[in-house]
């Protein structure tokens, strides 16, 4: 990989920093009066996600990350790995591990598209659709009639997650969510 | 920097440039009301700046003498120290200035320096004129006050920046910054302590002075002893919400003296590893010459302008900063 210097640092790069891949967040530009710049830097480890906010003197430099963000569909878990297939036609499959998924297990619905983040062709991490469309596999039975009046109650989805709906959601509905916030938005 | 055509707006809006331009105008009316004559010297010049931590651009130009490398100036300095040496008097300038790599909120590799001389003015007299000059501009900028910086290591890091052995601020420096600061010398460690630990406190209630520098900081600035018996730099920088806007000098006028910076900046660039740069012997002549002693101070008026209409970033007080330009 090539080597990127303080001042080719944007947000977005990729760079490798304490044998971790990193993506650059911000780069700031830090020089008194007269003397020396420094460069102060805020980067995401891209595999513990901690941000991490470190100084270079102007003009050091870091090597590149080989690392990629790809459009994949998930197919399937073995309890050990989670499989993942590339969209671009080339049927290609990634196994992503338990580390590498996270949070993301619960929200995992086949067939969906994920970003998965590939670091020398392994997979490091994986973050869902920002909108999901899932079935209540349980909560309690809704009340009738009651569309307008606030109050919520807890519903399992079918990918795992259990978020805060409405009173009127019965079992077996289909609900868009915000994975984002892990928020209910509306009936599918 | 890929150039995309969807920035071709102005990042400043049209009423921020209308302010701009007021705020301009007091600048002059400032200094013609205190009889400071308003000068323009080139942008362009035969010699560059050999600050080891100033990158000049340069470019081939086909001029009366042929083909030829010229510097894009760091700031008007050497220009108007000539004419102080040809009889000028008080002269100021506001001067298009380059330096390179200097990106960010509050850089620009191209940008406006208000720069101004005053022969037989002292330090302290100047300092006095540059706070009048920011009030001018910002009224409510509140009290100004001396800070030495020595008090200021002091303070903030319990270290003498004069005395404190070098391992001492390498440590200091390293963990305050958490980098390697092993293979740097004292200049090196108290700039980055300055820049991250102590300039973000500066100007947070009024006008800071920062004054007393090492001398090995002085730059172009003459030297004296302080009353703790350390050799300092006759050099001021003025602080204001953690922005370094202005940079005052007693003015050093040996030829000599001068070359012999020049020689010493060189050395530290090619241990750098940077380009050495031409000297500017014109300077030097004209110092030989006679440069009447005064004051002088170079002030980052897009800065300025940022603070007094309460923008965030130097890119918001100019038409097309660096990446739109």
């Amino acid at each position: 990989m090539a080597n990127y210097s303080t001042n080719e640092f944007k947000g977005g790069l990729k760079v490798m920093l304490d044998g971790d891949p990193c993506n650059i967040l911000e780069n700031e530009f830090v020089k008194p009066g007269k003397g020396q710049a420094f460069n102060r830097v805020k980067l995401r480890n891209l595999i513990t996600g901690r941000v991490w906010e470190r100084t270079f003197k102007s003009g050091e430099s870091l090597e590149g990350a080989d690392v990629m963000d790809l459009d994949m569909e998930y197919l399937y878990t073995d309890g050990d790995m989670w499989h993942f297939m590339k969209t671009d036609g080339s049927f290609e499959q990634y196994a992503v591990d338990k580390k590498a998924i996270g949070d993301v297990e619960k929200w995992l619905k086949e067939q969906a598209v994920y970003t998965v983040t590939l670091w020398n062709d392994n997979a490091i991490a994986v973050s869902p659709p920002n909108f999901l469309e899932l079935e209540v596999v349980e909560t309690d039975p809704g009340l009738k009639g009651d569309t307008a009046q606030g109050g919520s109650k807890p519903a399992t989805l079918s990918s795992g997650a259990v978020v805060r709906v409405p009173l009127f959601i019965n079992q077996g509905e289909v609900l868009r969510i915000d994975t984002r916030s892990g928020e209910y938005v509306s009936r599918a | 920097m890929t150039s995309s055509p969807d920035d071709w707006q102005p990042s400043a809006t049209i009423e921020t440039l209308r302010q701009r331009a007021r705020l301009l105008a007091a600048v002059r009316a400032f200094f013609a009301a205190r009889d400071v004559l308003e000068v323009e010297t080139p942008i362009l010049g035969h010699a560059g700046s050999t600050d080891p931590h100033l990158d000049s651009l340069s470019l081939r130009a086909t001029t009366p003498a042929g083909r030829e490398t010229l510097w894009l100036q760091t700031s008007p300095e050497f220009h108007m120290k000539r004419l102080l040496a040809a009889g000028s008097g008080p002269i100021f300038q506001l001067a298009r200035s380059f330096r390179d790599g200097e990106v960010g909120r509050r850089h620009n590799i191209e940008f406006t320096m208000l720069e101004w001389y005053r022969p037989g003015f002292s330090l302290a007299a100047l300092i006095d004129e540059c706070e009048a000059l920011i009030r001018t501009l910002i009224p409510a900028a509140g009290p100004a006050r001396r800070r030495r910086y020595r008090e200021l290591f002091r303070e903030a890091l319990a270290l003498d920046p004069f005395t404190a052995p070098l391992a001492e601020l390498q440590r200091v420096a390293g963990e305050r910054g958490g980098l390697d600061m092993a293979d740097s010398d004292r200049d090196g460690c108290l700039d980055l302590l300055m820049s991250l630990v102590i300039e973000p406190t500066l100007g947070q209630d009024g006008i800071d002075v920062v004054v007393d520098y090492p001398a090995s900081q002085a730059a172009l600035a003459r030297k004296r002893v302080d009353e703790e018996g350390d050799e300092v730099a006759s050099r001021f920088e003025i602080y204001l919400q953690g922005l370094e806007l202005a940079n005052g000098y007693d003015e050093l006028t040996d030829a000599r003296e001068q070359a012999a910076r020049f020689e010493d900046d060189n050395r530290q660039r090619a241990a750098l590893r940077k380009p050495v740069v031409d000297v500017d012997r014109r300077l030097i002549a004209a110092l030989a010459h006679g440069m009447p002693a005064g004051s002088g101070v170079a002030l980052g008026i897009d800065r300025l302008i940022q603070l007094a209409l309460g923008k965030a970033s130097v890119a918001e007080v100019m038409a097309f900063p660096t990446p739109r330009c």
